[in-house]
């Protein structure tokens, strides 16, 4: 289940400042075939992560995280407030750069790698941040169609930037979530959670094999929610691409993942399959100091918001 | 070292206040100093302006220009020296729109390495800093005479200007969806379409009609060095001491920019409605 | 939506508003084949073989550019006089602007501490604004023009004509600052009897000073570029040098020209911005 560093490779837990330079640390791909076919592997090792400006001995934003995930798994992430689950992801997606410990996405390192290839990489993963990062002037179909860009070549992006190529794609990546009607309307005149369903709903049009969400479901209300989370693991299923879902719903995560990592103060607390998770270490998880509010009984429509010390070292490029 | 330390009855007194108070006084010396300085070594002529004669020639020259010239072939060509002009100022400030555009990009501190940012912030503030009529006159040597050299000239210049104000209009746009496609490994020219310029695209408009205005003035004035327009009328009817035409060219000049400052403050609201 | 509108159905797989931008594209195509046309804009005409070797004959002179010791004596002469021109021409601006802005400010109107302004002060004060927007419509190069006429070449001119336009444009700020400040402390002074100048003095003019410094600051700053555009028709300065170089076609005097300009206009707006940041 947990994957195997790949042939030929020595653990390198010593590295210790990541990679200025394109150190041609690109490493042979794991298990070649299935991870072209299906999903994308990422493995997280020994990562730690500070806020930029603190001091050495404060909390860092995650701490010496080890996380495998192998092709075509679905998994959830779970954890309070300020744990660190957008920071994992953020660095899953190689948008962060890890302060020591490194990443791999598809047994390749992004940090390694030149501008162009890095990019490469980056074509095969989808995030979706929790705010959903639509443009409000401008239209349902080409925000969801944007999707498709990393496929795209210029010309071609140019092209459906005055007419549409794809609207009934579009549709049909819209169909599940029940937007197909206000695919021609802007997207500021769409509620907070329908533009979260149509950030969904890109990631159906992404040439992605690797899904990071976060928080994908914290603006929809209970029903919604379970279908938009049905919806996403159906076609993640169908196509093999690896689910990686951070979410505060903990009764849907385990009823909905085979598997659920806990995070909790930036350390993984548990990395389990669902059914093995016992209700001590949910609570041990989420436990808050006397009389504060229990996380299930949180309002939906509330993004809650990750209460970090700091900012975080975001790199684009 | 300031004066609130030397002196002990200072010591009540706000420290910053002082300060800003001595410093005020010394930028106002200073400016005295340099405007005396000025009218000093000017040698300027106000014995001129306030003689006798000069009243009345100044009273004469004024009655010159009533009544303005109106008649019907003059008038025509006034109409098309105006619409020279509007075209000019327009096509100018459309060309400048799209280069000031392209060099945005390599200019923005988001989109750019610094080795690419700097050349492009250098060549744009070299394309502003030469006033308009100072491009005109070294257009007119490559484009010769004519609206032509004149329309060079605006582009030139307004070319640096919008393009620094594109390109902070691209660096201060918000952030999230440009960061969300760069994760997913999209071009940043695709990235700039479909992120950064639908957010931005208002205020680009805006910033590019407001220029228009300026730029209005600038191409009725071109002509005087030869680059057409009513700007080449005025100066020659000028020359020719036909203050009667000159007051027509005048007028059309006057009711030219006061339409155009008058569109764009109107397409500037309706964007905002 | 209207005419262009298709008739659209949720399930269809054309864009509804295609046609709509179809319509705005081709009508701004078509908007721009009169703009070509009255701008005479045929760029290719200076690719030929005659104007290019013009052009690149020109160009080659520019380097190296001209320094040898008296040019340089001239231009250092005439940089400082589009300086003076330039001070000269603010300096006349604010002995416009000051009373300008002054007479049109509300906050200062008597009249309109008991409610409503009255008749005539309200129209006194409308014909200020329009005063200074004449004063700011017309170019300063017309101005300039216009002066060349009556004083001769010169500075005279060019100092007249940035003083009337910037002192248009520097009463309609002034008193657009002066508006935004706090009435409250001026119409309290009013009320109480204290002379209109006074009332200025101490309830208006110390919170709007630093605006106000700021912005002449700039002006003066731009001011310095008019003041090179108005040599190009006699009133003296690196303007006036640089018309007469290029009428020669002396490229590497307009080569050096060039340079001091940028240079100056480079160290205005460094001064300006020390200076405004000084005074913040």
């Amino acid at each position: 289940m947990s994957g195997t560093l790949p042939a030929g490779q020595a653990p390198d837990s010593a590295l210790g400042a990541t990679p200025r330079r394109a150190r041609a640390q690109a490493s042979a791909p794991v298990a070649a075939d299935v991870a072209l076919q299906n999903g994308a592997s990422v493995h997280v090792e020994r990562v730690t992560v500070r806020y930029v400006g603190t001091r050495p001995q404060s909390r860092p934003a995650l701490d010496q995280v080890e996380v495998r995930i192998d092709a075509g798994e679905h998994v959830a992430v779970v954890g309070p407030s300020g744990a660190g689950k957008t920071t994992l992801l953020h660095v899953a997606a190689a948008c962060l750069r890890a302060d020591s410990g490194r990443v791999l996405i598809d047994g390749q390192e992004p940090w390694g790698l030149d501008a162009r290839r890095r990019r490469q990489l980056r074509g095969r993963l989808f995030l979706a941040p929790q705010v959903p990062p639509l443009p409000p002037r401008q239209r349902v179909v080409t925000a969801v169609l944007a999707g498709r860009l990393p496929a795209m070549s210029l010309a071609g992006s140019v092209r459906s930037l005055l007419y549409p190529l794809g609207i009934g794609a579009a549709r049909r990546a819209l169909a599940p979530f029940d937007l197909a009607e206000r695919m021609f309307d802007r997207v500021d005149r769409l509620s907070g959670g329908e533009r979260q369903r149509v950030n969904l709903a890109r990631a159906l049009l992404a040439p992605a094999r690797l899904w990071l969400l976060d928080e994908p479901l914290s603006a929809l209300d209970p029903v919604r929610a379970a279908r938009a989370l049905q919806a996403m693991r159906q076609e993640a299923t169908r196509r093999g691409v690896t689910l990686i879902v951070s979410m505060h719903q903990v009764e849907m995560a385990l009823a909905s993942f085979p598997r659920v990592i806990g995070l909790r103060d930036g350390s993984v607390r548990f990395d389990v399959p669902a059914s093995q998770i016992s209700s001590g270490q949910l609570s041990a998880l989420y436990a808050q100091a006397q009389g504060e509010v229990p996380p299930d009984a949180q309002p939906d429509g509330q993004p809650p918001e990750e209460a970090g010390p700091g900012e975080l070292p975001m790199v684009w490029r | 070292m300031s004066l609130h330390d030397s002196d002990p009855r200072l010591a009540h007194l706000p420290t910053r206040l002082i300060e800003l108070r001595a410093r005020a006084g010394l930028v106002v010396l200073g400016a005295l100093a340099l405007a005396v300085a000025s009218f000093w070594s000017l040698d300027l002529q106000w014995s001129v302006l306030w003689s006798d004669e000069a009243t009345k020639a100044m009273g004469k020259f004024a009655a010159e220009f009533f009544p303005p010239d109106l008649s019907p072939p003059f008038a025509r060509k006034v109409a098309l020296a105006t619409a020279e002009t509007l075209a000019m100022s327009a096509l100018g400030t459309v060309l400048a729109a799209m280069f000031g555009l392209l060099l945005a990009l390599p200019a923005a501190r988001t989109h750019a390495s610094a080795l690419v940012r700097i050349p492009t912030r250098l060549l744009l503030n070299a394309l502003r800093a030469v006033p308009e009529l100072v491009w005109a006159s070294l257009m007119l040597i490559a484009a010769g005479l004519g609206p032509m050299a004149g329309t060079l000239a605006l582009t030139l210049h307004t070319t640096g200007v919008l393009g620094r104000l594109f390109a902070e209009a691209i660096e201060n746009a918000p952030p999230g969806p440009a960061f969300a496609l760069s994760a997913q490994g999209v071009r940043p020219a695709q990235v700039l379409l479909y992120a950064t310029l639908p957010q931005i695209a208002p205020q680009l408009l805006s910033y590019t009609l407001y220029r228009w205005e300026n730029n209005i003035r600038a191409a009725a004035i071109l002509g005087v060095v030869g680059a057409g327009g009513l700007g080449q009328l005025l100066s020659y009817h000028l020359e020719l001491f036909q203050m009667a035409r000159t007051a027509t060219v005048l007028l059309a000049t006057l009711a030219l920019v006061l339409a155009v400052d008058g569109a764009s403050y109107i397409a500037r609201r309706a964007m905002t409605r | 939506m209207g005419l262009l509108a298709s008739s659209w159905h949720p399930l269809s797989e054309r864009d509804p508003t295609a046609r709509r931008r179809t319509a705005w594209l081709l009508g701004c195509l078509l908007l721009l084949w009169p703009l070509l046309q009255l701008t005479e804009f045929h760029p290719w005409r200076m690719l030929e073989a005659r104007s290019l070797r013009v052009t690149a004959h020109f160009l080659a002179s520019f380097v190296p550019p001209a320094t040898d010791a008296e040019f340089l004596r001239l231009i250092a002469r005439e940089t400082w006089r589009t300086v003076a021109i330039a001070t000269a021409g603010v300096s006349v601006a604010l002995v416009l602007a000051v009373p300008l802005a002054f007479v049109a400010t509300a906050a200062l109107s008597v009249s309109s501490l008991a409610g409503r302004m009255a008749v005539w002060p309200a129209i006194v004060r409308q014909c200020t604004r329009a005063l200074m927007v004449a004063l700011r419509t017309v170019p300063e190069l017309v101005w300039a023009l216009l002066f060349v006429r009556v004083v001769g070449l010169g500075p005279t001119a060019g100092v007249l004509a940035i003083g009337l336009t910037y002192g248009g444009m520097l009463g309609k700020v002034f008193a657009e600052i002066l508006e935004s400040c706090d009435a409250h402390p001026t119409r309290m002074l009013l009320a109480n009897g204290s002379g209109r100048v006074q009332a200025f003095l101490y309830g208006l003019l110390p919170q709007g000073a630093t605006e106000l410094t700021s912005y002449t600051i700039y002006r003066w700053e731009c001011a310095v570029r008019s003041s090179v555009v108005l040599g190009f028709v006699g009133a003296g300065g690196l303007g006036q040098e640089m018309d007469s170089s290029l009428n020669m076609l002396a490229g590497n005097e307009v080569a050096t020209i060039l340079l001091v300009f940028i240079a100056l206009v480079a160290l205005a707006d460094a001064l300006s911005a020390w200076l405004r940041r000084m005074l913040r």
